[in-house]
């Protein structure tokens, strides 16, 4: 058992590390996108290309926002 | 194919091989130097050796077998997965860059490795082995060659090549370990802070670039998006280094430890 947490352990330090914000902002982002774009009918074509746009700049929000948080706790 | 004819992909993939390999290498060659040097050479080498067949055969078994799983699945996983590392890579060098994190220092590095070393027991078995040294050297080649090894595997099979993001990798660690084995000291002088934020800033555009078309997203230009985005990422995570670094000059903060 402790040879399994250990092995999640490590691939959870290796992956995410210490910013586990940016790894659930990541997958909550691209879920809601996935949601989008495949289950909301004709709104979905919109979603497809406004989302082109809105990943990056969400991406880019969220490295400030766990800069800012670090800073912070600094 | 001509040298014209390669796709972006392919000479992105092969600079983001050469660049992440040479970064990593460096650390591990700095390990690698202050085992061998208070240890003893011959442990440390098959130490070396074993990590070096133990990454390659990860490459091998994992990569064929993954390219078989749905490319659209796969691109929504390992896209995920290259972003979030990708940003990880982005973050750390920024915080280096602004003094929220203590810079990677391979002469202090290879000193403390050095002085740990040397105040362990020679314990040398019957076989001429020295088993501190091979544990050290194994390990240190084996965790830092994952995170090319992960680069590789993702990078390669998202692309749909693993070719270049693989000759890339091999070249840079040739190129160090050979620089390190003329000059035989740590190379502290390869601006890896400088690697690693470009690094990032490669693995978060083409992280973006696969989550986003695995997700269903339309980019516009297609291929062409992902310079978009990499100057993109590239001009932003600028901008906030600026903004940090002003910030920590009106009143700064303590480094954490590297």
């Amino acid at each position: 058992m402790n040879y399994i947490k250990g092995f999640f352990a490590f691939w959870y330090d290796f992956i995410v590390g210490d910013a586990g914000e940016v790894a659930a902002g990541v997958m909550l982002s691209l879920l809601m996108l996935y949601l989008g774009t495949h289950y909301l009918g004709s709104a979905s074509g919109s979603i497809s290309s406004y989302g082109a746009v809105l990943l990056p700049l969400f991406i880019v929000v969220l490295l400030a926002y766990s800069l800012w948080r670090v800073r912070g706790e600094g | 194919m001509g040298l014209m004819g390669l796709t972006t992909h392919w000479w992105i993939g092969l600079l983001s091989g050469f660049l992440a390999s040479g970064v990593e290498v460096v650390e591990a060659v700095t390990i690698v130097l202050a085992v061998g040097v208070t240890r003893g050479w011959r442990s440390t080498w098959i130490g070396v050796g074993t990590a070096a067949v133990a990454l390659a055969a990860i490459v091998a078994v994992l990569g064929p077998t993954l390219q078989y799983l749905p490319l659209d699945a796969l691109r929504i996983v390992i896209g995920t997965l290259l972003l979030i590392f990708g940003l990880q890579w982005v973050r750390k060098a920024v915080m280096r860059y602004t003094g929220l994190k203590e810079l990677h220092d391979e002469a202090r590095i290879y000193q403390r490795e050095v002085e740990q070393l040397s105040a362990e027991p020679q314990a040398v078995t019957a076989g001429g082995m020295d088993w501190t040294a091979f544990t050290v050297a194994f390990k240190g080649v084996l965790l830092e060659g994952l995170e090319v090894v992960f680069i590789i595997i993702t990078f390669g099979i998202s692309a749909g090549d693993i070719a270049p993001v693989l000759a890339g990798s091999v070249a840079a660690a040739v190129a160090v370990v050979a620089v390190a084995l003329f000059i035989h000291q740590p190379l502290s002088r390869v601006p890896e802070n400088t690697l690693k934020f470009i690094v990032g800033i490669m693995l978060t555009t083409f992280g973006t670039f696969w989550a986003g078309e695995g997700v269903g997203l339309s980019w516009p230009g297609e291929d062409l998006s992902i310079l978009g985005l990499l100057v993109f990422y590239a001009i932003t995570s600028g901008a906030i280094i600026t903004l940090l670094r002003q910030r920590r000059a009106a009143g700064g903060k303590v480094a954490s430890k590297a």
